[in-house]
């Protein structure tokens, strides 16, 4: 499909939005991932069976929940302070500081659950 | 950084569209889920999961509080799980997640795909998938 942008893709990479620019495409990827893992997740559950079971266990994997937490967590935390500040406009102004408490917020309960789906995965 | 002062219009002159609406939506329809994932923690912690689930289960049941969320776990009487009550709170999330979803993946078609003539397929082929989704999602919520 022709695709018309205004920009080159190599200028669009160099594009340097920084922190905001980095929680705009975690907060996308966050919301395809779920979309998609919700959607396989009911389609999964409504057909059982043999197909039911193998989805299941991607769902079960290490290295799937720990994709598929930082989803959800990220675009939860992120999406909150989205909402934040778009219903009281006035501190969109400090953004970025809010960015760095999302951060804060984000790093610690993410490692944490890290930590116990690998040490889950290992047996422990 | 220089301050840039934000300016909002008064919501006569913003207008309001479907766009717009949306746009709110989104907004109210995040409040309304961490609304109802934290009304199905804390029903979950009543309901005895501290010493009966762990972190994990917990949040699962959190994120759709539906029944085949507590099966494996060590819960011994599934019934106060499964009452119309928790699969109408079930539901009500299923429907504030689906739409909230498949609004935000038009929204990112929208981006991508510029012709109005393909602007039309996203949201004909994204309203038969929501409301396939949603029809699928009640039937397991409400027959499992
Ligand atoms: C507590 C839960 C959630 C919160 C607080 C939340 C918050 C938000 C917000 C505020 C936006 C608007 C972003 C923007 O306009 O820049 C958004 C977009 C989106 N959300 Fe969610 N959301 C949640 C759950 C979900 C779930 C469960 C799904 C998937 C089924 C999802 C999928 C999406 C998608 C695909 C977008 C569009 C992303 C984009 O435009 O780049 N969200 N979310």
């Amino acid at each position: 499909m022709a695709l018309k942008r205004n920009v080159s893709l190599a200028s669009a990479l160099r594009y340097k939005g920084q922190g905001p620019m980095l929680t705009y495409i975690l907060h996308r990827i966050g919301g395809v991932g779920m979309a998609v893992f919700v959607t396989v997740h009911i389609l999964a559950s409504f057909v059982g069976g043999k197909a039911g079971i193998f989805a299941n266990s991607i769902y079960e994997n290490w290295l799937f929940q720990i994709f598929i937490f930082f989803c959800v967590l990220f675009h939860a935390i992120n999406g909150l302070r989205i909402t934040i500040s778009d219903l009281w406009p006035k501190l969109i102004q400090h953004q970025r500081e809010a960015i760095w408490v999302e951060w804060a917020v984000f790093l610690p309960i993410y490692g944490i659950a890290v930590y116990v789906i690998i040490r889950a995965a290992l047996g422990g | 950084m220089t301050a840039t002062k934000s300016k909002s219009l008064p919501l006569a002159k913003r207008g309001l569209n479907f766009e717009m609406l949306m746009w709110i939506f989104t907004r109210l329809s995040a409040l309304a889920m961490y609304a109802l994932i934290l009304f199905a923690i804390i029903g979950a912690l009543i309901m005895g999961a501290r010493t009966q689930m762990n972190m994990a289960d917990v949040l699962r049941w959190g994120f759709m509080p539906n029944l085949s969320h507590v099966q494996n776990t060590n819960v011994p009487d599934i019934a106060p799980w499964s009452t119309p009550f928790w699969r109408a709170v079930a539901s009500l999330l299923l429907l504030v997640a689906t739409a909230h979803g498949v609004h935000g993946l038009v929204v990112i078609c929208d981006d991508y795909i510029v012709k109005p003539r393909g602007r039309q397929i996203v949201r004909l082929i994204s309203i038969v998938f929501m409301i396939a989704m949603i029809a699928i999602g009640l039937y397991v919520v409400w027959t499992l």
